[in-house]
């Protein structure tokens, strides 16, 4: 096998990983709360800007950056809910989704503000590794094994704990969950928690291979949303390996043709997806 | 839900009077801003036809760059006027949204669902535009050539009051084309379908043509708007008139102003380019993130507090 192409599948494996934890965030957010946070890679950039910030200016150590950035982000995940979503629970969903976009030119503008539009890069890096013919970027490898530990404990915790199994429950059923006893109020709030913390983690990952700037979030949100409506919402294991197709397309597209052309790809095959099947493409 | 004839006559001054205002010598800063205010109604009117009826969309950049490159692609590589590249804009744009908006009435894509392929539709155009540099200047952006200004009819390029005459014209336009909408039976036809797409189907209604129908003609005020601006301008990128800001911007204005009532989305827009100015004229050019955070905080508190827009105010009291 063309040992580029090799490389082309590998780093589309990887860049799978890093779209996996914020489409699992966003799905899993958008199952239970069922409200589009259409600001979702904003809180991204925001943690983005946290653990630079932290690293750089503050010149505190980068795990323990990284482990500030979480609380922060799921704290705007959590305001994020109360503020705005809670009181717009039962408005119509364009309601919703647009109040989640006005929260988008928040971010954006308050980080335009505090920044500045430059492109701040934390210049962590690490040296290339070797496997045979094919080079992989360490940073990248990291990230993806952190991915894969993210949606792990993510998986456990849903699958393990009491709240986890609320949390799944309602994303199948909400008018009957609350019959049984549980307090949607609380599970909603337990599940922006946990969506602000994916978003934290994507943040940390996205951080060592990604220049921040105010405007990110553009860059790897639409896809998001693509990823995670494609596995169907609710359908955990549907987004992930939905982030793996997409990354795998975007990866072999920008092979054969241009970045863009690969993009231009991957949302066409999201829309054609939309028309076949709109449940999700692992949808039971 | 139809309303009243409007009395012809107190319209028709207020217009004369808008009309009029070159006629006084006001300062080009002035002139600058109505002309933007206006472009920016006339994108958010052609939204607002779509969105009142819970037809989201998230892709009108797209649509906007399809009018403004076609257009400035014609002119630039074959002479084409934009008298005819804005036609020709139109065009393309009304084919773009009949093939997305076809398989989604067609297949039932419906709500979020909508609203995420046209996002997706709307980054398919940007990337296109990016990706095609050598004709586009990818996002350097391009500019329209220029002519001497004795030639400047055909090219669609004049003083700041010709061009103010041009926008207003296309505004009554779109006006008019939002009034015809709401006196025909396929505004009742929306509402039904809006309310309940099955039971609207129940009762005969067509429901994807319906719907492609009054796509069409919210696509084509778009693009008119995005070829207009891109033309008054003299400049366009694939950030400046496509993509999801861009979008975002147009259902901004349309959403504050209130997209229920006709001269809602053109609130809006005399709303947003006020925000916008009057930012940039206090705060001045370094705080630029001043101003998206502010319509950020308004649009959630139009969406909390008032969600049918300052037009909805109005429709209270009166």
């Amino acid at each position: 096998m063309d040992p580029f192409l090799l490389e082309a599948l590998l780093n589309g494996v990887l860049l799978g990983g890093v779209f996996a934890l914020p489409a699992l965030g966003l799905n899993l957010v958008f199952g239970v709360v069922d409200v589009v946070w259409l600001c979702y890679a904003e809180l991204v950039m925001i943690g983005m800007y946290a653990v630079w910030f932290l690293y750089t200016q503050a010149g505190w150590p980068l795990p323990l950056a990284f482990a500030a950035c979480l609380p922060v982000v799921a704290g705007l995940g959590l305001a994020l809910h109360v503020l705005v979503v809670r009181p717009l629970l039962t408005a119509p969903p364009i309601n919703q989704v647009l109040a989640t976009g006005g929260v988008l030119f928040v971010l954006q503008g308050a980080a335009t503000l505090v920044f500045k539009t430059d492109f701040r890069s934390l210049g962590v890096d690490m040296p290339p590794m070797e496997l045979g013919d094919v080079f992989i970027s360490g940073t990248k490898l990291i990230a993806f094994c952190a991915a894969l530990i993210g949606a792990a404990c993510l998986w456990a915790f849903l699958k393990f704990t009491y709240v986890g199994t609320a949390i799944r429950a309602i994303a199948r059923d909400r008018e009957v969950m609350p019959l049984m006893g549980v307090d949607p109020k609380r599970i909603y709030l337990i599940a922006s928690g946990v969506g602000g913390t994916l978003a934290g983690l994507a943040a940390c990952l996205l951080v060592v291979q990604l220049d921040v700037h105010p405007f990110v979030g553009l860059s790897f949100g639409p896809i998001t949303f693509m990823i995670c409506v494609m596995g169907g919402l609710g359908n955990m294991l549907g987004g992930f390996i939905a982030a793996f197709l997409m990354g795998l397309i975007i990866s072999i597209g920008g092979f054969y043709g241009s970045t863009e052309l690969s993009y231009v790809i991957a949302f066409g095959f999201f829309i054609l997806m939309m028309f076949i099947r709109p449940q999700g493409l692992f949808a039971r | 839900m139809s309303r009243p004839i409007p009395t012809p006559l107190p319209w028709a001054i207020a217009l004369l009077a808008l009309a009029a205002i070159p006629l006084f010598g006001p300062p080009d800063y002035v002139l600058h801003l109505l002309i933007t205010a206006t472009l920016t109604a006339i994108a958010g009117t052609g939204w607002a036809m779509m969105g009142r009826f819970g037809l989201v969309s998230f892709g009108h950049g797209a649509f906007f760059g399809a009018g403004a490159y076609t257009m400035a692609l014609l002119w630039n590589h074959l002479g084409v006027s934009p008298w005819l590249g804005i036609p020709a804009g139109i065009v393309v744009a009304v084919c773009a949204g009949v093939m997305l908006g076809w398989p989604c009435f067609r297949l039932r894509v419906v709500g979020h669902y909508f609203a995420l392929v046209t996002l997706a539709a709307g980054e398919i155009v940007r990337l296109l535009v990016t990706a095609m540099r050598e004709e586009t200047g990818g996002s350097l952006g391009m500019t329209p050539n220029r002519v001497p200004l004795d030639h400047g009819f055909w090219a669609m390029q004049f003083s700041k009051a010709g061009f103010w005459w041009l926008v207003l014209g296309c505004w009554v336009l779109a006006l008019l084309v939002w009034w015809a909408l709401d006196r025909s039976m396929a505004s009742k036809a929306l509402a039904a379908i809006a309310e309940d797409e099955d039971a609207a189907a129940s009762i005969g209604i067509r429901v994807t043509r319906e719907k492609l129908m009054v796509t069409m003609l919210s696509v084509a005020l778009a693009a008119l708007a995005g070829a207009l601006t891109a033309q008054y301008r003299m400049y366009l990128s694939p950030e400046s008139v496509s993509g999801l800001g861009l979008s975002l911007q147009i259902v901004f204005g349309a959403i504050a102003g209130g997209m229920y009532a006709p001269l809602g989305p053109t609130i809006g827009a005399v709303l947003t380019i006020g925000l916008d100015e009057s930012l940039r004229v206090f705060f001045g050019t370094e705080l630029t993130g001043a101003a998206p955070f502010f319509y950020g905080i308004l649009l959630v508190m139009f969406m909390l507090f008032l969600p049918r827009g300052i037009a909805g105010l109005l429709e209270k009291k009166g």
